[in-house]
């Protein structure tokens, strides 16, 4: 892949653009509200393009599309398990977590057990998830802009970096959903024009293609190996990580703080899951046809991980100029996956870990904002630097372990704070502890990290991380009890049937209600 | 509170005066009577049986995916031309996701409906007191 004229000035286009965007949001960005939800202005439907955004990262349609190439229907089976795990979301989480949050997912938790264990652990856990997501983004758009324009790995890095930084610091949470509203239309539209001229080739009809993908590649591409119990059990944990993870991921629960309230959340998850199963049916055929067009060895020797596949295809369907545009689409995608973790990590050091934690939430408006634009300057800057230490693993693969722990530490907590009357505040941070400890931990003495000689035997530990997790909770609720009671009768805590109340209705900013009442 | 919620639910909510002696409670008399509200109970009976039936079922479709395709070979056989029926039940999970994401919303309108009657009532008894 030599470096296209047409693909320099379409990366300094898209550039141009986002930035455009962010001086814009950062003459509205004034306040905290501003920065971190976009003071509710949302609509629906543009909250589910930005969903998408956050969702179809650069790993999600490099990586999948590569493994569907390379693997065959494993990568369909994972896109499936995204779809039920959206469907689980729209069902359990956005609705509660929209009437019981305000900036972060603590906030939602905060709003029940109000102690300060809460919020740090919650705050600590999404700076944790989202680093590590980060990462695996960093290290994939080094890789593929060093391809695409040339850069150094380094240098792309730092670029990336640096625009990440910015986007978030000056233009806060609107900047960021604009930016990823813009790429979701870019991605969506490069996708449908390389579906259009792939299935061309294969007079418009999916089961031609897959009568050659057969022919030429194999049937085992339609098919899965019968594996061994420890296998078998290790790929029904990748399904499983994969289903809870993508429930999980903290980038996407905050962004239903951008909406107004509980029905457009709603309508920004069922809109995102419409659009995500065009795409990821598109993905997959895609997948399908790269290993046909392309062939699974030429895809291989340009990267061993398949991350590859789809530019590859892109050149080979409609040459230089749709190399560019797909690459652009992938550039777009780095930068708002990118500024979308950025925000999500600033709001938890900023709002979770400063004001309410350092400043008892004492702090002054003004001091908070200093903070706001402060802590996404200092994360990008880790950010860079981590990367510089985590070159060439497949994005896919790292992807999902961020998922796990996402999993098991928000998963069990949250379902939990909604829906057990019993469960406290003791349980809540010792079942988040047992959910890091035990992914952390399973993860690093599993094969991906101790390769043969690894303790555990599954690459993906969800399957037993999660179960783990809620046990803690479990166990953590009873030793807290006598504590728990004792909130209760003092008032820290906020009745069960109160919370109910607030997540059912969205009533229950007692004093807020009325104010809003007397104004309409 | 437990002890009292019983018994003097009815009378107090329609004798709104009462409601002022009671001062001290007064906040979480409001949310005792919140939940009382015939509008609110069919919100959450509705919406529990709804949502627990919907995320039982979509999971066990879900897990029946991963046990068939890891421990049995029976989705490798070919459903039309080279598709295999691991292809049919894959996209089925697309198929279930859009769908019962659809029959959420409709039904969530309703629950939105009673939801804001819930809300009226309780800001009515608001700017009464």
């Amino acid at each position: 892949m030599s470096v296209e004229p047409a693909t320099i000035v379409i990366f300094i286009a898209i550039i141009a653009l986002t930035l455009g965007i962010t001086a814009w949001a950062s003459r509205r960005n004034k306040d905290t509200n501003q920065h971190y939800a976009a003071g509710g202005t949302i609509s629906g439907w543009q909250n589910a393009l930005a969903v998408v955004a956050d969702l179809i990262s650069a790993a999600t349609f490099l990586g999948v599309l590569g493994l569907v190439a390379l693997n065959g229907i494993f990568g369909f089976y994972l896109l499936g398990a995204t779809m039920i795990a959206f469907l689980c979301v729209l069902l359990l989480v956005v609705e509660p977590l929209r009437n019981l949050g305000k900036f972060t997912i603590a906030d939602a938790l905060m709003s029940r057990f109000n102690v300060k264990g809460v919020r740090v652990l919650m705050a600590v856990n999404t700076v944790i998830i989202t680093i590590f997501y980060m990462i695996t983004q960093l290290v994939g758009a080094g890789v593929i802009i060093g391809l695409l324009l040339g850069l150094d790995y380094a240098l792309a890095v730092i670029v990336i970096g640096v625009l990440m930084g910015i986007y978030v610091m000056a233009g806060g949470m609107l900047a960021t959903t604009w930016i990823q509203i813009v790429k979701s239309v870019i991605i969506l539209g490069a996708i449908l024009a390389m579906l259009m001229f792939m299935l061309a080739r294969f007079s418009f009809n999916p089961l031609t293609l897959f009568d050659e993908v057969t022919a030429q590649v194999g049937s085992d591409m339609f098919t899965t190996p019968l594996g061994t119990t420890i296998g078998g059990l290790d790929t029904m944990s990748t399904y499983v990580a994969q289903i809870i993870g993508t429930a999980a991921l903290p980038h996407i629960w905050i962004r239903f703080f951008t909406v107004p309230n509980a029905k457009e959340a709603r309508t920004s998850i069922v809109g995102a899951i419409w659009i995500l199963g065009l795409v990821f049916l598109a993905i997959t055929l895609l997948g399908y046809g790269a290993a046909v067009l392309v062939g699974q060895d030429v895809i291989t020797n340009a990267d061993a991980g398949g991350n590859l596949a789809a530019l590859q295809l892109a050149e080979l369907l409609g040459g230089p100029i749709l190399l560019a545009v797909i690459a652009a689409a992938v550039f777009g995608a780095i930068l708002s996956t990118v500024s979308g973790l950025v925000i999500t990590a600033s709001g938890a050091l900023a709002h979770d870990l400063y004001n309410h934690t350092i400043r008892n939430g004492e702090a002054s408006e003004q001091e908070q904002m200093r903070a706001a634009r402060l802590v996404p300057v200092v994360i990008s800057a880790i950010a860079i630097l981590l990367a510089f230490g985590a070159q060439g693993f497949n994005l896919a693969l790292l992807t999902l372990l961020a998922a796990t722990i996402a999993a098991s530490v928000n998963i069990p907590v949250l379902l939990l704070t909604l829906s057990w009357k019993g469960f406290n505040a003791s349980g809540a941070i010792i079942g988040m502890l047992t959910g890091l400890v035990a992914s952390l931990g399973l993860v690093l003495v599993g094969p991906s990290v101790m390769g043969e000689n690894a303790l555990s035997p599954l690459a993906n530990p969800a399957l037993v991380s999660v179960p783990v997790a809620f046990l803690g909770c479990y166990l953590g609720t009873l030793l807290g009890k006598s504590r728990a009671q004792e909130e209760r009768k003092q008032g820290v805590e906020i009745p069960y049937e109160k919370i109910q109340v607030r997540l059912n209705t969205g009533i229950g900013d007692i004093e807020k209600e009325p104010k809003k009442e007397a104004v309409s | 509170m437990e002890r009292n919620n019983g018994s003097n639910t009815d009378e107090q909510a329609a004798a709104a005066g009462t409601d002022a002696s009671q001062a001290p409670a007064g906040e979480s008399s409001e949310w005792h009577q919140i939940m009382q509200a015939p509008a609110y109970k069919e919100l959450v009976k509705g919406k529990r049986k709804f949502v627990i039936t919907v995320v039982a079922f979509s999971l066990v479709f879900f897990m029946i995916m991963t046990v068939l395709s890891t421990f049995t070979t029976v989705l490798n056989g070919q459903a039309v031309g080279s598709m295999t029926w691991g292809v049919v039940y894959g996209s089925a999970h697309f198929a279930v996701a859009l769908i019962l994401s659809c029959v959420y919303v409709y039904r969530a309108n309703k629950w939105d409906r009673l939801a804001e009657e819930v809300r009226q009532e309780t800001s009515e008894k608001r700017m009464g007191t």
